[in-house]
């Protein structure tokens, strides 16, 4: 057999594409573009990418190869329904200067995993079309189930983002439903539904130019699903509207193709992709970030920054802090109140040295008390390699600034600081944000215990590990800079 | 499985998209299986061109603005070929190079009438007096209907704005697929740059001060591979759209 040029060609280039570039997020080989909706199938989390297959991960943060779409095709999108997971994607439209004929195509599968025995895809058929003519590209599906009924928005620059609606059992459009315009200006649409509202998002800005790509996620409201929609100063989206989610940041241009991962307990998180990941050569990308509500709209977070800080308790406003005997600092006080006679020099803050001269070798308790930006009270935080994650991040140590001291969870449930990070799960940290700005903190794994437990201040100066209650603030915590 | 042929068609895919990307994106386009550009459905491609239902012919003496204030009426020039496969050039130094450009006598002056006709490049081609039918003056629509070409295009358009009184301290706002200049009175007052598409209320000018009776407003849009597009309207000092002017035609 004549060796395929294509094949040895990639396999050359095989070492290029392994290696690793500078730190980014998420972590394997998360190479896609236009990711659909990351879905969980079989315990693993899946995303299918324009051009076929999409990619896997046991952890929703190491993502590799693997998934198998069939079909081809641009921008996917997937949904789970009773016992189907039904997958839509676009053939022909895209074009630039023409080429805006295409059809949206659905199939169905049990399973995503393509070990599973049950792993069979069934074509739907074509559940939307444009003829290349009129004013519509169908390409770009996206799908949201709500109250029994199932939505499809498509389209993207060349004039309007259209929905339809579709049977849900059977996944095919419904008998006489025609399409109605919901927007312009956008592709890659996405649809939401909270507390009333549906929420449409769409990409703005060019795509497909590297680092130059403009590419942006904004969204608009209605309470009807086919519109009409407005974003918050009342533009409508059909005539350009859309408040800004999310957009270009550090090193990461061009975000695009907005889908939700709603993982309960008030986590919810976004995937994207960007157009251009600086970091890994500019290449397109797929990230997981964690998704905010404000005031109805929702707007997209930022990954956790490494640093040092305060860990603040929600309930009580108290900081996480070792344990130990308060070490007062020199000086401070004067007799009187009066400007000062002679020159004024700074004082500089209680080091480390100072601070730690007494503390004990071995396991240090650890409490909740007023902020005093002493070094018993500041915690680096840092992303530890190799050690897995959850969807969208690594696992982080949390060590008292300047030592090894690590903040961990103890046999009996209760929270410590030992003396040296070993990494062992217990010593390892999940940092969820909430879509209200605070925070989760719960570890990998609680000695002698499988229930998942998270940080909490069960009194105003005790954190303890117990079951999560997201109503509560006895379970938030913000962070500070010091 | 789908289809099993799609085994050695997958490892192919994949080998494409690898070297792909570290070409052009374009080029994964145009490679990924399915990926090719359907050609438009050969019924609607042969359809007859009209101008409807995006235009009307503007045939009365004068025409409100719509109920938000949008401007409809225009003298519209059938557009000049000017070829640009991506809109990432238009930078405020191109575009206002294109625009200076000298493409036709008096063409930042002329106040043409309906059925006039210029020659540029070698093409006749004729202004036509129209009022669109929504808010924005779609451009692609106005091409596409009289049979000319829609991408790598460049279009100028004129309308005439008939104040009663004097208005101080109004500005204009618009939105435009791509990039656009609008001039009141032959002065510069609105620039969008970049590869933008139509946003109402997109570039706002400073405050400008409309003359009682007749004021000229023109303005040019340049495209490639987009959907050319434009809506303008004056909005007052509180942002509210200004709906007591008429517009009429040269």
């Amino acid at each position: 057999m004549k060796p395929n040029p294509l094949a040895l060609a990639f396999f050359a280039l095989l070492p290029v594409f392994a290696c690793g570039s500078a730190w980014s997020q998420l972590a394997g080989e998360p190479y896609i573009h236009d990711p659909s909706t990351v879905i969980q199938s079989d315990g693993k989390y899946y995303t299918f990418g324009t051009g076929g297959g999409g990619l896997i991960s046991d952890d929703g943060y190491t993502w590799h190869s693997g998934a198998v779409r069939p079909g081809g095709g641009v921008a996917p999108d997937v949904i789970h329904i009773g016992d189907r997971y039904y997958v839509a994607y676009a053939v022909g439209g895209g074009g630039m200067s023409g080429g805006h004929a295409s059809k949206v195509k659905v199939m169905w599968n049990k399973t995503l995993d393509p070990k599973s025995p049950d792993f069979q895809f069934h074509d739907v058929g074509v559940v939307a079309s444009s003829n290349g003519v009129e004013d519509c590209d169908a390409i770009d599906p996206a799908f949201l189930y709500v109250k029994g009924h199932l939505w499809l928005s498509y389209g993207t620059y060349f004039g309007f983002i259209r929905m339809v609606e579709l049977d849900p059992r059977t996944g095919k459009r419904l008998a006489g439903n025609k399409p109605v315009n919901v927007a312009i200006d956008m592709e890659a649409t996405d649809l939401l539904y909270r507390d009333g509202w549906y929420y449409l998002l769409g990409t703005h800005g060019t795509c497909c130019d590297g680092a130059n790509s403009t590419y942006n996620i904004r969204v608009g409201r209605s309470r009807n699903p086919t519109g009409p929609y407005v974003d918050n100063i009342g533009i409508p989206l059909l005539r350009g509207g859309g408040k800004l989610v999310a957009a270009a940041s550090g090193r990461h241009i061009g975000l695009g193709h907005f889908g939700l991962l709603n993982l309960g307990d008030g986590v919810e998180l976004f995937s994207m992709h960007y157009e251009a990941d600086l970091d890994r050569g500019g290449r397109s990308v797929l990230d997981i970030r964690p998704l905010l509500w404000k005031d109805g709209w929702p707007v997209g977070g930022d990954h956790f920054e490494p640093g040092t800080y305060e860990i603040q308790s929600e309930r009580s406003g108290g900081a996480l802090e070792l344990a130990v005997d308060f070490v007062r600092m020199n000086n401070g006080r004067r007799r009187g109140w009066g400007p000062p006679t002679g020159p004024v020099t700074p004082i500089p803050n209680q080091t480390l040295a100072q601070d730690s001269e007494k503390w004990p070798a071995g396991n240090i308790a650890v409490d909740i008390n007023d902020y005093m930006v002493r070094p018993h009270q500041l915690w680096t935080i840092t992303p530890v390699e190799n050690a897995g994650g959850y969807p969208g991040a690594p696992y982080f140590k949390i060590a008292i600034a300047g030592t090894d001291r690590a903040l961990a969870a103890a046999a009996d449930g209760e929270v410590v600081a030992v003396p040296d990070f070993t990494g062992a799960p217990e010593q390892l940290w999940r940092i969820d944000e909430l879509i209200d700005g605070t925070y989760r903190i719960m570890p990998k794994a609680v000695p002698n215990s499988a229930a998942p437990a998270a940080l909490t201040a069960i009194g105003a100066s005790t954190p303890t590990l117990t079951q999560f209650d997201p109503k509560s603030d006895k379970a938030k915590w913000s962070f500070h800079k010091p | 499985m789908f289809n099993e042929g799609l085994k050695m068609k997958t490892f192919r895919k994949f080998a494409v998209m690898g070297i792909s990307a570290l070409a052009t994106p374009l080029l994964l386009a145009a490679q990924a299986p399915g990926f090719r550009h359907a050609p438009p459905d050969a019924a609607a491609a042969a359809a007859p061109r009209t101008l409807a239902p995006y235009f009307t012919p503007a045939t009365s003496r004068s025409k409100a603005p719509d109920a938000d204030g949008f401007l409809q009426r225009w003298m519209l020039l059938e557009p000049i070929v000017k070829p640009n496969r991506t809109n990432i050039v238009f930078t405020g130094t191109y575009v206002r190079s294109a625009f200076n450009a000298p493409y036709f006598p008096d063409q930042f002056t002329v106040l043409p009438h309906n059925g006039d006709k210029v020659t540029v490049g070698g093409q006749e081609l004729a202004w036509h007096a129209l009022d669109s039918t929504g808010f924005n003056v779609k451009l692609f629509r106005f091409a596409y209907g009289l049979n000319k070409p829609t991408y790598g295009v460049l279009f100028w358009a004129v309308t005439i704005v008939n104040s009663p009184r004097e208005m101080k301290n109004v500005r204009l706002a618009a939105g435009s697929n791509s990039a656009s200049m609008w001039w009141l009175n032959g002065e510069d007052v609105a620039d969008l740059f970049d590869d933008r598409r139509m946003v109402m209320d997109d570039v706002v000018s400073r405050p400008l001060t409309l003359n009682k009776g007749r004021n000229v407003l023109r303005g040019a849009v340049i495209n490639g591979p987009g959907m050319s597009d434009f809506c303008v309207r004056f909005v007052d000092a509180n942002e509210n759209p200004i709906k007591d002017v008429t517009l009429s035609l040269p």
